[in-house]
């Protein structure tokens, strides 16, 4: 640049507002802008301003706040029977660390992409092997059946796990209303398919390369476990669209990839159902997939973890894994006799 | 200077939370990306200097290679510091039972070797052994991206596009290749260049 500029003539020189690409503050920074204010502590000389005078201070950089989904409060009972010791992992982590390849492959993409998602309405199908098929709107999904608040460690396949506090209900309540026949062995679920609304169905590049629609299973016993919760909200709200809104599945023993996301049809079958990621990759996916830190991922190890910390990069721990993610007296029994290294 | 912004910028964004609520994997994989771009860049600027005749590029190449074992230091650095959280032991056993690991530790050795013998005064000491140890480089350019492939989960379009670029950027320097491209009318002073340069 140096070297060129010596022989333009001056008549030629830009304008001083004429700037190189290179100048041009990158977008993500630009739109961090209130971001870069708080962090210079210049919110507390706002504060101090009337509400009027801040306004016409944010109208200056012409900032429109982000859009973020709407959650409601819901009403539910506090059940501590599984447990309350472990550290909640904060909302702000729980709701921007996100496997949800629907809306990208990076951990904050789905967070970033998923705000305008619509989920009301909403309808979710049971049907298959069961006496009472039906289908329930977004109003049932919260209504038809008492929720409750349950404290479950939730361990990602890619040995990060996390402490949430989930709203919901237990899926065998929903399968008992709809009643199994004696056909049914296997629970499957699917999750939504829009790839107008989703990114990731819409491109390779950005969906991982996952057949969508994402699907899920269990075995009858699993689903009837009182653990396996159909999850309609977190930290006592409905859940954000990147938590798998407005209905998910929360089986804690399990990887977090069997804890599938925005579901819109369960379905009872006599056979063991297709799983998403055990069809992509079968040898490093089983379709149990039981939290077992005897049986490493082909590619990394799962006997330890790292737990999200409360605070910054350096607050987090490396823990042991624990069999069944710590719910081994609960569900250890679903699986006598049973090899768990072959079925992995 | 201009190879520090990306560093810049990743820690701004970390800092005001743009990166995630736990950005750990972002900085590790921001940092293996740039280790690969600088490799790639490191590698076409001999490409460039043969097709435009600018020798005085060559003199950048060094330290276009230093950015590569810059990253790729952060990139180990924060796998260790902040993914594993210094547990030492699990690094070691890590490295030996993890193909893909192993791989990109065996590419980080070498990148290390090439840096630590970048000096001139060494240069020159090594004479032509210098040369042989820094043909490592297109061991690391077959390496790399294998690392990067092995890693991914699921999407394999990103890491399957480094394997392609990187084998075209060696292809190119094979003799046949070469033989090639001059019948196609490249003059003789700019292989002269490469020869000297390579």
């Amino acid at each position: 640049m140096a070297k060129n500029s010596r022989f333009t003539p001056s008549i030629l020189k830009k304008a001083q507002w004429h700037m190189q690409d290179n100048q041009v503050t990158p977008e993500a920074v630009f739109r961090s802008r209130r971001q870069i204010v708080k962090a210079m502590g210049l919110g507390a000389i706002g504060a101090s301003v009337p509400g009027y005078v801040q306004a016409g201070l944010f109208d200056l950089f012409g900032e429109q706040p982000k859009s973020s989904f709407i959650t409601t409060p819901l009403t539910f009972q506090t059940n501590k029977y599984y447990g309350d010791t472990d550290v909640l992992t904060p909302f702000d982590k729980v709701t921007q660390h996100n496997n949800f390849f629907e809306f990208g492959t990076d951990k904050q993409d789905p967070s970033n992409n998923a705000q305008g998602y619509k989920v009301d309405p909403w309808q979710l199908r049971i049907e298959g092997e069961v006496e009472r098929p039906m289908t329930l709107d977004f109003n049932d999904l919260t209504t038809m059946f008492p929720l409750e608040e349950r404290n479950y460690r939730l361990r990602c396949v890619e040995a990060w796990s996390m402490v949430v506090p989930w709203v919901g209900f237990p899926l065998a309540a929903l399968l008992k209303k709809v009643g199994v026949t004696n056909k049914g062995k296997y629970v499957a679920f699917e999750t939504a398919f829009d790839p107008e609304q989703m990114p990731g169905q819409k491109s390779r590049l950005m969906g991982g390369g996952i057949h969508y629609p994402y699907v899920e299973g269990l075995t009858l016993a699993e689903a009837m476990n009182d653990l396996t919760l159909m999850s309609v909200g977190l930290y006592g709200k409905t859940l954000p669209p990147q938590n798998g809104a407005p209905i998910r599945l929360v089986v804690p023993w399990k990887y977090g990839f069997k804890s599938i996301k925005s579901i819109v049809r369960i379905r009872v079958m006599d056979k063991q159902p297709p799983t998403s990621w055990n069809q992509l990759a079968s040898h490093e996916y089983g379709f149990y997939a039981n939290v077992n830190p005897a049986v490493d991922h082909p590619r990394w190890s799962q006997a330890t973890e790292r737990r999200i910390g409360e605070g910054g990069l350096f607050s987090a721990t490396r823990i042991d894994t624990q069999p069944f993610n710590g719910y081994g007296e609960f569900v250890a029994s679903l699986y006598d006799g049973m090899d768990l290294r072959k079925n992995y | 200077m201009l190879g520090l912004l990306p560093i810049g910028y990743l820690v701004l964004t970390v800092i005001l939370g743009r990166a995630g609520g736990d950005p750990v994997q972002h900085i590790i994989h921001y940092t293996g990306i740039g280790a690969l771009n600088a490799l790639a860049a490191t590698l076409l600027i001999s490409p460039i200097v043969k097709l435009t005749k600018q020798g005085l590029l060559m003199q950048t190449r060094r330290l276009v290679g230093l950015y590569v074992f810059a990253y790729a230091t952060l990139h180990i650095v924060a796998f260790f510091s902040l993914d594993l959280l210094f547990a030492w032991g699990l690094l070691f056993s890590e490295v030996v039972k993890r193909p893909y690991i192993l791989v990109g530790a065996v590419a980080y050795l070498i990148v290390t070797a090439l840096a630590v013998t970048s000096f001139k005064a060494l240069m020159r000491k090594m004479g032509r052994r210098w040369q042989t140890l820094h043909n490592g480089v297109y061991l690391v350019a077959i390496l790399a991206p294998i690392h990067f492939y092995w890693s991914v989960k699921s999407e394999i379009i990103e890491p399957s596009l480094y394997i392609l670029g990187f084998s075209v950027l060696l292809l190119w320097r094979m003799p046949w290749f070469k033989r090639r491209f001059s019948r196609k009318g490249v003059n003789k002073t700019a292989q002269k260049v490469t020869s000297a340069s390579r």
